[in-house]
């Protein structure tokens, strides 16, 4: 696979190590009242869709950036391509 | 012998060079420019194999790469190469090669009764006969069967060739140089694109070097030798001949193998057999051809039957007559252009028998209108038995036989992505689907235009519609341009024994038989039957079995549908995928800087990661490695030892942030820790489960250096990557990997402080330099170092690193300056026992399984503040009653070994999982407590010390008792670290 | 003045050079490294300081070739600072003066081999190597690929002939073991 990396262009997969749905980016309240169900479910309950899927792969052999690839899993098109750091305060992690 | 198949004139081969080569122990001559299937024909040679069931005698089917019968044993000793297709096979002055699948000689094979049993060994022989008894097969059936069926043979040495890998970069990737990929190069090589063409010939052309029509006022292999020198010209067209694009992957990638050595005799020095070489690729153009289809009839695998557009590319091409005189069985016009070829050449036409009513009339030669239905022939064909429609039948006197049942577009490649290809009634013939991998186009016959004409304006508009081209395109010569009328046929009525898949000899009857035993899916029929499952993919066999299933079943062949190819598009050599990666270049070797040094000591190595670490260094008259170690051991905790420590991982953590980063990565906390000290750090995953462990020394408010398990540093600094970029993508934090930048030695005893201060420029006494201290410090007058007054031996100890240049130059001052005190090198078994008699625990005991608590490091987990893996790590399923906790074992009887992996349980009572209570992580014997030691989890074991236990490993057959102690066998109090 | 000898990457007390008909590898044991990292809020600053010390803020995929000191790009805000050994040994603690709080410097001389490989056959013998398309880059690009398993950085240097690899430094033997093999197989 070739991943157009935001930054770099396209690059081989195989520069890249592979995590899994971008919802971990999603890490809740540690102080919540409900933090622990929260966190079992941040750590243990994700989709694993046949089609479009958020995911993280970091860009290991190159800039060690961490991104986000949409990526369908059943034909492994890729639509779109973020940093990670961006989708992270695009969903609010700037505190 | 005389080359009596040879025309006096004519081919594409080099009449000045003569090539000697042997099959079976037989001399022969040949031409460059031949393969090895045209010198054995242009010999009279058209015994080339037996078949792999029934052992049949075989020929050659076919003049490409796809043959699936004429397979042989290429070279010999290491080199020797099965499953060899003599049609691909370029012959060289010296080839060496053997008939396979045989016992006796090719004409007297032994086993040539299997064609005899042939009413027993029909499809699913195997998975009825050897159902029982079960014990039978490993031991008696299958060696049996191994034996009798199957190809070549494997020369069980090492392959003495080696492999590359390449990677190349192109906007336009042509697959296959026959009329259609010639034009869209050329298109696209005028254009100015980077463009590779790659074919599997050793010669460019495709079918324009097997043809006898010309393309305007050229012969077409002219043309083709004319545009091909065009193209080398062209400084952004790469032209790879020899070259087979195996398989088309996700995003313009394709893999291609190149033959670099393999038309000489061996490779040259240094340079590689093959070169698999992955393409990225804007645009692919498909070009790959097509492929002619055989028409089953009884005993159609005689040898001299193969397909007619092969008897035509043997007398184009190779100027090779399969046999003087030669029938056609067709069932379309393609049949007739191979008559009229072979007659130019002189050669007897003895009929053309075409199953069309309308079947063009000749001249020439006669057309019968019938069919094929049986032949005649022991060890080659003699006589072809016709049945024709008028109701005569008729027995034909030929040498050869060209079957002509229509043409297969070559889709192989567009199905590499899950494409299915769909169907054709005009050309009955399946072509590319609307799916196909992404970037590609595909030209020509492949796309089912047969027409040369049709191919080559085909290639220009492919080229023109991949590159967005505009304009006219190369002017195109005058060229055929005609239909080929057919009429599909498969088989002919009533047949049994009629070959569809020659290679693992299914016939029409097993595919019968497997459609009467209720396999209706395409899928089932292959694997029952195997059809197309041999090395040939079924590329001559496949349609003919659809079709016949089709039939049986009552359907359409759309219907029915097809299975799909996957790569590779021909068989590959392992060793291609494998390149230079094998034997001590299988993974890269990392090397400390003490390496020479510890070379030079004679060390003993381990592998660690790829890092290569002294495991002990042994002396003159050390007969065991144990002797070593306990010496070395001894010797650090008596005065003073050194270790390389290079390989831990390091990461350099800076920014106003970067102890609040600290924080959230362990579990403890680093927001306190004042500069100049060093901490002790637990990392958890998120899940709560123990990560890795390391330090931390603060080398300045806004500067940390973190250290990692040598195993663990990749994964762990991505995971710090992870919380710094997804996590908390606004704290101030910036991290660099620096293992390898500095050179790191552990130097351990209570000496210790006594060698350093003889080396480092500042003061190192206890109080300028307490335990847990850290700091930029120099050495030797300068140097620029780091000190760290942190203890893995549980001795007082110093890790000490400078930049890695002078890494080496630092250990041989360490051991001249520690001279006086009897300074001693010691490896990571000498560590792994020092660390073990002081309870640290290590990967051994961080397995992926175990919990703070578990390590008894529960209350390091702060409440205070948010870290990864703290929520999880208060879940009830974690924190029970009865979870395990690290121990340390002792035996009983001092002289008692304790293995670990050992399991843990009462003193009485059976040995079973029911009964087990925890288990053994580490154990050694320790030198300076006398008998052996081990780390453990235990249930509830640090409520447990002084509780008897029964140690059990019925691996080894160890049954032990052993009492439950403090993990910390040596200074438990830590008097000697802060001394 | 301190009395240690260094060592070059390869373990040598010169460094290396081998010659093919092609090209000519050699160990270039003279270049002191240190990496910048921009500080947070602090990134005007920090390609303020770049700008004065390299010219320009080499961008993605781009290095500034020139002389003492040259850089490359790394990471988002981050960059590899190069310059001669001989005069520069102690290039982290001039960048740490130079960029005072506006950057993170970290040294990073001892953690890479440096390799030139110069010749007519470099292209040759880098598609052995790497998936980089070295073939299609220009002076001034640099990439961080993969030869052998190694993260390596490939950057193309003025001469069209000239790339200068810069791989892990623990690695040297294997690396070096690489690109000899490929330039024989190539020559």
């Amino acid at each position: 696979m070739i991943i157009d990396h935001p930054l770099l262009g396209p690059r081989d997969a195989s520069e890249f190590t592979y995590m899994g749905d971008a919802s971990l980016i999603d890490r809740p309240d540690w102080q919540s009242e409900t933090a622990a169900r929260d966190f079992y479910e941040y750590g243990y309950l994700r989709d694993n869709p046949a089609g479009w899927h958020d995911e993280l792969w970091f860009h290991e052999a190159g800039d060690r950036s961490w991104l986000v690839v949409t990526r369908n899993t059943v034909t492994h098109e890729i639509s779109k391509v973020a940093l990670a750091r961006d989708v992270a305060r695009a969903r609010g992690r700037s505190k | 012998m005389t080359q009596k198949n040879r025309f006096e004139t004519g081919g594409q081969i080099d009449r000045e060079s003569l090539h000697k080569f042997t099959f079976d122990g037989k001399s022969y001559t040949g031409h460059a420019g031949d393969t090895l299937a045209s010198a054995l024909l242009a010999n009279g040679v058209r015994l080339m194999g037996r078949s792999f069931k029934y052992h049949r005698p075989r020929g050659v089917l076919t003049a490409g790469s796809e043959e699936p019968n004429a397979l042989v044993e290429l070279r010999g000793g290491a080199r020797q190469e099965p499953n060899t297709r003599a049609t691909t096979i370029e012959l060289y002055d010296r080839l060496f090669a053997k008939s396979q699948n045989r016992l006796g000689s090719l004409k007297f094979d032994l086993l040539a009764i299997n064609d005899r049993l042939s009413n027993f060994l029909t499809a699913g022989f195997y998975y009825k006969t050897f159902m029982w008894p079960a014990a039978f097969w490993e031991k008696l059936y299958e060696p049996i069967i191994r034996h009798a069926a199957g190809l070549g043979s494997l020369s069980l040495k090492e392959d003495p060739d080696v492999y590359d890998k390449g990677f190349l970069h192109c906007d336009l990737l042509i697959i296959g140089a026959g009329p259609s990929g010639l034009a869209a190069a050329l298109t696209a090589g005028r254009a100015g694109a980077d463009v590779i063409l790659a074919d599997e010939d050793f010669r460019m052309g495709g079918r324009l070097n097997s043809e006898s029509y010309a393309l305007g006022d050229m012969s077409g292999a002219d043309w083709a030798a004319a545009t091909v020198a065009e193209l080398a010209s062209l400084p952004n067209v790469r032209l790879m001949a020899r070259t087979t694009v195996i398989g088309a992957f996700d995003h313009g990638i394709y893999g291609a193998v190149e033959r670099v050595s393999d038309h000489l005799r061996e490779p040259q020095p240094d340079k590689p057999r093959q070169i698999l070489w992955r393409i990225y690729t804007k645009r692919t153009i498909l070009a790959a051809g097509a492929t002619e289809r055989p028409i089953a009839f009884d005993n159609n695998d005689r040898p001299g039957i193969m397909l007619a557009s092969a008897l035509r590319t043997y007398a184009n091409r190779f100027a090779v007559a399969a046999d003087k005189r030669v029938a056609i069985f067709t069932n379309n016009d393609d049949g007739h252009r191979t008559a009229t070829d072979l007659q130019a050449q002189g050669i007897k036409i003895a009929a053309v028998v075409d199953v069309r009513a309308d079947a063009p009339r000749s001249a020439d030669y006669e057309v019968l209108h019938g069919e094929v239905v049986d032949t005649k022939g022991r060890l080659g064909l003699t006589f072809a038995e016709l049945k024709l429609t008028d109701g005569s039948s008729r027995t034909l006197e030929c040498g050869a036989l060209g079957m002509s049942g229509g043409w297969n577009p070559n889709v192989h490649m567009t199905c590499h992505q899950r494409g299915r290809p769909t169907w054709n009634a005009d050309l009955a013939a399946f072509v590319p689907g609307e799916a196909l991998p992404a970037g590609m186009t595909v030209a020509g016959a492949a796309l089912g235009d047969l027409s040369t004409a049709g191919a080559l304006s085909g290639g220009v508009k492919a080229a023109q519609s991949a590159l967005d081209l505009s304009g006219q395109g190369p002017d195109l010569p005058q060229a055929e341009d005609a239909p080929i009328n057919i009429k599909p046929f498969w088989y002919v009525e009533g047949c049994s024994r009629a070959w569809l898949d020659p290679q693992n000899d299914v016939t029409v009857k097993d595919v019968k038989l497997s459609h009467q035993e209720g396999f209706r899916s395409v899928e089932h029929l292959k694997r029952y039957t195997t059809l197309g499952m041999a090395t040939d993919q079924g590329k001559t066999s496949n349609m003919g079995g659809l079709a016949i299933m089709a039939e049986f079943a009552g359907k359409t062949i759309p219907e029915v549908g097809t299975t799909i190819f996957r790569p590779p598009y021909t068989p590959t050599a392992i060793g291609a995928f494998g390149g230079r990666h094998r034997g001590q270049e299988f993974h890269p070797k990392r090397l400390t800087p003490s390496h020479a040094w510890a070379e030079e000591r004679g060390a003993v190595f381990v592998e660690a990661g790829n890092w290569l670490r002294a495991q002990w260094f042994p002396l003159p008259g050390e007969t065991t490695w144990r002797e070593s170690v306990d010496r070395e051991v001894l010797a650090t905790r008596g005065s003073a030892g050194v270790c390389d420590v290079t390989t831990l991982g390091k990461v350099d953590v800076q920014g106003t942030d970067a102890a609040e980063f600290l924080n959230k990565i362990y579990c403890n906390g680093f927001a306190k820790l004042a500069v100049g000290k060093t901490r002790y750090g637990l990392m958890l995953r998120e899940d709560g489960i123990a990560m890795d462990d390391g330090t931390a020394a603060r080398l300045a408010d806004d500067h940390f250096v973190v250290t990692t398990t040598t195993a663990n540093a990749l994964p762990v600094y991505r995971h710090m990557e992870f919380v710094r970029q997804c996590l908390f993508p606004d704290m101030d934090v910036q991290l660099i990997s620096t293992t390898e930048a500095w050179a790191q030695y552990a130097v351990a005893g209570p000496n210790s402080r006594k060698v350093l201060e003889k080396i480092v420029d500042q003061d190192i006494s206890d109080e300028a330099f307490p335990f847990m201290a850290c700091a930029n410090i120099t050495v030797c007058g300068g140097l620029r170092a780091r000190l760290f007054r942190i203890s893995f031996s549980g001795e007082l100890a110093y890790e000490i690193a400078v930049p890695t240049a002078y890494g080496d130059a630092l250990i041989r001052r360490i051991m001249d300056e520690g001279a006086e005190f009897d300074i001693t090198p010691y490896g990571t078994e000498a560590l792994g026992v020092m660390r073990i008699e002081k309870g640290h625990a290590a990967g051994n005991e961080l397995n992926g399984t175990t919990t703070a608590q578990n390590l008894g490091m529960g209350r390091m987990v702060s409440k205070k503040k948010d870290s990864i893996g703290s929520v999880l790590s208060e879940r009830e399923g974690l924190n029970t009653d009865t979870d395990l906790r690290q121990i340390g074992i002792k035996p009983v009887d001092p002289s008692a070994s304790v293995p670990a992996g050992a399991h843990l349980m009462k003193l009485t009572g059976p040995i079973s999982a029911a009964e087990d209570q925890g288990y053994v992580t580490s154990a050694c014997y320790s030198p300076n407590l006398g008998h052996a030691i081990a780390l453990g989890f235990l249930q509830n074991g640090s409520e447990r010390m002084g509780e008897r236990i029964r140690l059990v490993s019925p691996l080894t057959g160890v049954e032990t008792e052993v009492e439950i102690v403090s993990a910390h066998f040596i200074d438990p109090e830590g008097d000697r670290l802060r001394a | 003045m301190h009395d240690l000898i260094p060592s070059t990457a390869l373990g040598g007390s010169t460094p290396r050079t081998d010659t093919f008909p092609h090209v000519t590898l050699s160990e270039n044991d003279g270049l002191a490294l240190a990496s910048v990292a921009a500080r947070l809020g602090r990134e005007a600053d920090c390609h303020g300081h770049l700008s004065a010390l390299l010219g320009r803020v080499p961008g993605p995929g781009q290095a500034v070739l020139r002389d003492p000191e040259a850089g490359f790009w790394m990471g988002p805000e981050q960059w590899m600072i190069g310059a001669p050994s001989a005069s520069q040994e102690l290039l982290a603690e001039d960048l740490k003066a130079r960029f005072g709080d506006s950057a993170s410097i970290t040294e990073q001389s001892g953690g890479w081999v440096c390799f030139d490989l110069i010749g007519p056959g470099m292209v040759d013998v880098m598609e052995r190597l790497c998936a980089a398309p070295v073939r299609r880059m220009q002076a001034g690009d640099a990439q961080r690929t993969v030869i052998h398993q190694l993260g390596c950085f490939v950057i193309r240097r003025e001469d069209p002939n000239h790339l200068r690899i810069l791989g892990p430094r623990a690695s040297a033997g294997t690396l070096h073991h690489a690109l000899v093999t490929a330039a024989r197989a190539t020559a």
